[in-house]
């Protein structure tokens, strides 16, 4: 958009906290939304029942977060929103509006992979790969919180996110040494 | 799979919610965590054409114990009942709950509001708050009693998944008596797997007076009855008597007796009925370790 002379360009106008009172109390199909997801801004209409996870996958084109249920089992679909660890599956894109979303995408900075990654590549933990991207939102959020973990404790953290290739072992260990690996830094 | 289409709104008031839910009738739903509400309607088991989203209003996650009472906002997730140092220390039988609902990342977005809502029969937390002998304090449309109302959370659930909130009425809090001195709680469940709802759980509050004679007991049973149950012979039993190794066993079996379980995939009755008597058994001892008997 033109920047107004005299001003500096934003991304967007701000809703004004009684214009969005006044949206908010409307019912609607479809609604226009706004999130930053791996840091970058997207603003864009979507129907109501838009899963948060289609919304990433076929709107943005964010293919990294995957779907593996109907059930909200498996954690595949493990995002953080506002920096907390969801099933993006279990909540409609609409919610997530005016939210902070970090994807599989975002973990890489600047061509270098995250101690995450590489110690799931280092490490073997994983085989097909199908359930890595939300094992690996799962670790990060975790290890945010809990940068010093016992192994029970990443037990406990993964429990929401099947395998069914690698049996869990070589995960663990991957999050083990991405620990160190963090906190060594 | 995908829900089918309905009209979103996120209402910024409690006010606004109420006002909505009753200019939309039977063809509104609230959305809270959505960990149960969102899998029904990907499988079409729900299909509101109104979805009146919780999420945005603020103030009704409070958490906190105000004059003998532990106040829990409906919109507390599972997580915080997992996490809060105040749970942890003063209320074991809720914060043992919370550790065993769903997993971790449901944990992070279900509500205690939501479940009791939802009156799942194995819903957690019914048989832990029959336990704490709690209460539910109900929001509606303005009239008498500015729109509130309490009931004992015994007399709220009145069937699988049917609970006595009338159109317009929404789960604002619940309300756990604070504990008394010697007195303690705790939950423990068998499930199949790590994260699944139980096949069988049992939740427990005991009180003891200065002699060590049971003042006080509540017994919750999760997943073997239409709702979840109270054992109230054998909460009675317990009353006036020390709780040696005779006593519980009586109040495995009296527990037994008041569970209602049916055959599934995950058990047959009779053992789920056994397994009511165990886990009592068991919890009740755990809860008396926890009491400090000065
Ligand atoms: C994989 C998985 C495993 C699970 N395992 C367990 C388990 O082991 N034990 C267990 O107890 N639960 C389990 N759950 C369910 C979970 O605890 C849900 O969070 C809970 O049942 C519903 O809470 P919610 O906040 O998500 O409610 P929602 O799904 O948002 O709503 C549920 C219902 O309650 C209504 N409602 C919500 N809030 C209110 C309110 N304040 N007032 C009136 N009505 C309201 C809604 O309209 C809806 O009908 C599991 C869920 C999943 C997906
Ligand atoms: S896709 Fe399986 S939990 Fe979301
Ligand atoms: S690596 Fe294949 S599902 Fe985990």
């Amino acid at each position: 958009m033109p920047a107004r002379k005299g001003k500096r360009a934003t991304a967007a106008p701000r809703r004004t906290a009684a214009r969005k009172a006044v949206e908010a109390v409307q019912p609607a199909a479809r609604q226009r939304i706004r999130v930053t997801v791996n840091g970058h801004p997207y603003e864009a209409d979507v129907e109501a029942r838009t899963l948060l996870v289609y919304f990433l996958r076929d709107t943005l084109g964010l293919t990294g977060t995957h779907v593996g249920c109907d059930t909200t089992s498996c954690g595949a679909c493990t995002v953080l929103l506002n920096g907390e660890a969801v099933k993006s599956c279990t909540l409609f894109a609409v919610q997530a509006d005016e939210a902070e979303i970090l994807t599989v995408e975002g973990l890489a900075k600047d061509g270098e992979l995250h101690p995450l990654q590489k110690a799931f590549w280092e490490d073997h933990g994983l085989q097909c790969g199908f359930c890595t991207p939300g094992m690996l939102m799962t670790a990060y959020a975790f290890l945010m919180e809990n940068p010093h973990p016992s192994e029970e404790e990443i037990r406990v953290a993964i429990s929401g996110n099947l395998c069914r290739c690698t049996g869990y072992m070589n995960i663990v260990k991957a999050i083990q040494h991405a620990a160190q690996e963090m906190a060594a830094r | 799979m995908f829900p089918a289409p309905f009209e979103y709104v996120a209402p910024s008031t409690l006010d606004q919610a109420i006002r909505l839910l009753q200019q939309y009738g039977a063809d509104a739903r609230l959305l809270a965590g959505g960990q149960s509400l969102i899998p029904m309607m990907r499988f079409r088991l729900a299909n509101p054409k109104v979805l009146i989203d919780l999420n945005r209003i603020p103030g009704l996650d409070f958490l906190e114990e105000d004059r003998g009472v532990l106040r829990i906002g409906a919109m507390v997730r599972h997580r915080a009942m997992e996490r809060t140092p105040l749970i942890q220390q003063r209320y074991p039988l809720l914060a043992d709950t919370a550790r065993v609902i769903a997993d971790p990342i449901v944990r992070n977005r279900g509500t205690v509001g939501g479940s009791i809502a939802h009156a799942d029969p194995a819903g957690d937390w019914g048989a832990a708050l029959l336990a704490a002998k709690a209460e539910v304090v109900i929001t509606g449309p303005k009239g008498r009693r500015m729109g509130q109302r309490t009931l004992p959370l015994e007399d709220f659930f009145t069937g699988p998944f049917m609970t006595a909130l009338q159109p317009g009425e929404i789960v604002t809090e619940i309300r756990v008596p604070a504990p008394g001195p010697r007195e303690a709680g705790a939950y423990l469940k068998i499930e199949r797997k790590v994260g699944d709802f139980a096949v069988v759980a049992v939740g427990v509050q005991i009180a003891l007076d200065a002699d060590g004679v049971c003042r006080k007991a509540g017994i919750g049973l999760c997943a073997v009855g239409p709702t979840s149950l109270r054992a109230r012979e054998a909460e009675e039993w317990l009353i006036g008597k020390r709780p040696d190794e005779s006593v519980i066993a009586r109040a495995g079996e009296l527990a037994a007796e008041a569970s209602q379980p049916t055959s599934d995939t995950r058990g047959p009755a009779e053992y789920k009925r056994d397994m009511v008597r165990v886990l009592t058994v068991r919890a009740l001892r755990k809860a008396l370790e926890r009491i400090p008997m000065a």
